[in-house]
């Protein structure tokens, strides 16, 4: 044999046994928000444990992600190992078999410390279906300074009418402040996230346990009388318009006095860099009718049924939702920033309630947020500020556009919810209920 | 007989061209300028327009986070390559609606238009299956093919009337000249319409650099171009206006020097004819 040839196939012995197998890409579909953009930052750890494991992320937009990954997860096109998805979603892919159950996640994941509210909603027959990377429930941020100016003092859960009072004593139009922002935008997972939860806190359900819709009722018309009401007198101007986003920026310019909205929220408004009014901020529960309003949102990670490498997409959500990777956030970015509202540890963790004001306020709302029982009568379906069937996604949006018509004053109150109710009938009967 | 225009004329329809030039472009122009600003001037109100603190750190964010070259690098190739392939099978298509038309050759071209009018989603199922099946998702190839299907109709028309201001007589001289149907196309044909297939071919590309809705659906990462670039910095919960403009700057950049440096081409091949 010639020394080259020798030479030749001692190279390929030192490059097969240098190069690990034959390396796995995990695609991550993922949505463009915080929390997930600091976890694509902090991987390191992972691959390095795994260097048998790249990793490649696809950021969407959430609603351009829903639709992708459902049609690549319908169609089993099998073009992501990991995809984010939300606590609505889990339990109906689940049901089609679309996602693996996440049994195996190794001996120190501890999967009793996610906190029980948000495990429940993920699971389906005991068996977890997506890891929660955050969880969040609904609260009230307001000024302390302008509800000090009304004279008035925030208790820890206020009442509805408490916040309707507060609203219209805290505005002041010729300054641009206004009491009370509120999502109007159109959608399900806009007004109609509020308006879904409004409503079940003042005991008006979107259907009876025969799937009759209940918007002729007479708790929607109050619940939808009150918000037009307040929003007119003490909401910013082109409400109707206004979602997340839109609020987060008046808030964040000085221009709300309270906002309900999202927990997560909280990390943005108090922080200094982004909000003129960070010091200014107070905290208490959602507001309460004849319930607490209840709000219960989780970002998972799940893998989908179409992957083609489990185990390796297993372990990774296993890291990516761990205490070891929150404790990796604490250390390198601070415990304000860790992902919140999962573990009961995270609650536990002095050093976690010290860094984080809204800390209490987020458990107390995850932990009152019963799945099950969104409002005072029992109901078929399951979600607090959205209803657990495939076809509320089309049908949140159309009832959201009736009821933002009511707050632009393109309809009234009596003629937004009539139509709701025809909409709803039309297409549960056209979708079979009841089932 | 020419007409004199008034200096007083000439003056308010400058102004009123600039006007409107300015009045289309402000929306690009504040991309640009919001993604030099930080998040807090990007939704500060009253808005902030040349007054803030300018700074490059969105771009550092977005370069670090992304890997723009390879989107770059994709939306070249699928844009110049689809409008290419669709160049290619739709110039001999032109020519024989031009020249050679039959009698359902104008409903054909309607039919061929009517094709954009279909709404997109109706077919993304079916189109997924077959990428599915053929192994064409998430590839180069699968979103060209995909891309220059749209384009067909459009390019197939913008040549047909440029071929018909072309005299049929000069192509009848060739072929008695002795020049085969390939060599009429190529060395007859072409050359003289190489204005419209400029223009057709800058149209397409923009057409095709800017397509959202198929490149969104059919490709992931690999085949991944600009435009899911931008839409991975959307996000309804959280803003991030200053980092979305600073990459929607950095997709919209390339074309829009290309289109800069062709406007001369753009506009000759879109009036060619108008004024006989």
């Amino acid at each position: 044999m010639s020394m080259m040839l020798r030479g030749l196939m001692g190279a390929c012995a030192m490059t097969a046994l240098a190069v690990p197998a034959v390396a796995e890409t995990l695609t991550i579909a993922t949505v463009n928000n915080g929390d997930m953009i600091r976890m694509q930052k902090m991987t390191k750890p992972f691959t390095d444990a795994n260097p048998d494991i790249q990793l490649e992320w696809v950021t969407l937009e959430e609603n351009v992600l829903r639709q992708r990954v459902t049609t690549d997860i319908a169609t089993k096109g099998g073009q992501y190992d990991i995809v984010t998805v939300g606590n609505y979603e889990v339990p109906i892919w689940a049901k089609q078999g679309w996602l693996l159950a996440l049994e195996d996640m190794g001996e120190d994941y501890d999967a009793a410390d996610i906190l029980p509210p948000i495990a429940e909603g993920l699971s389906l027959d005991g068996k977890l279906y997506a890891a929660p990377f955050y969880g969040e429930s609904a609260m009230i941020m307001y000024r302390t300074d302008l509800m000090e100016k009304a004279g008035l003092e925030m208790p820890e859960r206020p009442t509805w009418d408490f916040v309707f009072d507060a609203a219209r004593k805290m505005t002041d139009k010729s300054a641009e402040v206004y009491g009370i922002c509120l999502r109007g935008k159109a959608g399900w997972g806009e007004n109609m996230a509020f308006l879904t939860s409004m409503g079940a806190s003042y005991g008006a359900p979107w259907f009876d346990m025969e799937w009759k819709p209940q918007f002729s009722g007479e708790a929607w018309k109050k619940a939808l009388t009150d918000y037009v009401a307040v929003m007119n007198e003490a909401g910013p101007p082109g409400a109707s318009s206004n979602g997340f986003n839109e609020n987060l920026a008046l808030f964040q310019t000085g221009k709300c006095g309270m906002w309900i909205d999202a927990t997560v929220a909280a990390s943005f408004v108090s922080n200094p860099k982004d909000s003129t009014v960070a010091d200014k901020v107070g905290y208490a529960l959602a507001p309460e009718g004849e319930k607490p309003q209840m709000w219960l949102w989780a970002w998972t990670l799940a893998v989908p049924s179409s992957t083609d490498a489990p185990d390796a997409a297993k372990k990774f959500v296993a890291w990516a939702t761990s205490k070891a990777y929150t404790e990796q956030v604490a250390a390198e970015e601070g415990w304000a920033n860790v992902p919140p509202g999962t573990r009961t540890s995270l609650y536990e963790n002095p050093a976690y309630l010290e860094a984080a004001p809204f800390a209490k306020p987020t458990l107390d709302s995850i932990m009152s947020a019963d799945l099950k029982n969104p409002t005072t009568v029992e109901v078929p379906y399951i979600g607090t500020q959205w209803v657990g069937i495939p076809e509320f996604q089309a049908l949140g949006t159309a009832v959201g556009q009736q009821f933002s018509a009511a707050l632009a004053g393109q309809a009234s109150v009596d003629q937004a919810l009539q139509m709701a109710q025809q909409i709803a009938e039309r297409e549960m009967a056209k979708a079979g209920y009841p089932k | 007989m020419a007409r004199k225009v008034t200096n007083s004329r000439r003056w308010t329809f400058t102004i009123l061209a600039w006007g409107v030039a300015l009045l289309i472009f402000f929306p690009i122009l504040w991309t640009i300028l919001t993604s030099f600003k930080s998040e807090a001037d990007a939704i500060a109100s009253p808005p902030k327009f040349l007054f803030f603190d300018w700074t490059t750190e969105n771009y550092a964010e977005v370069q670090s986070r992304s890997p723009y070259f390879r989107h770059f690098m994709n939306s070249v190739i699928i844009s110049v390559g689809s409008t290419l392939l669709g160049l290619l099978i739709a110039i001999p298509a032109a020519w024989s609606m031009a020249f050679q038309p039959a009698k359902r050759t104008k409903d054909l071209l309607m039919w061929m238009l009517s094709t954009k009018m279909m709404p997109a989603a109706g077919v993304l199922i079916p189109m997924y299956l077959l990428f599915r099946s053929w192994g064409l998702l998430d590839t180069r190839l699968g979103i060209t093919v995909v891309l220059m299907l749209i384009n067909l109709p459009i390019i197939t028309w913008m040549l047909y009337t440029y071929f018909r201001e072309i005299p049929s007589e000069i192509l009848e001289a060739a072929r008695m000249d002795g020049a085969s149907l390939m060599k009429e196309i190529l060395h007859v044909l072409t050359p003289m319409a190489v204005p419209g297939i400029a223009s057709t071919l800058l149209l397409n590309v923009i057409l095709a650099w800017n397509e959202a809705f198929w490149t969104l659906n059919l490709t992931t990462s690999r085949a991944a171009p600009l435009t899911t670039f931008i839409a991975s910095y959307s996000s309804p919960e959280g803003l991030f206006y200053a980092k979305l403009s600073a990459a929607s700057t950095m997709a919209i950049a390339p074309i829009l020097i290309l289109g800069w440096f062709s406007q001369k081409q753009l506009v000759r091949g879109l009036t060619f004819g108008a004024v006989k």
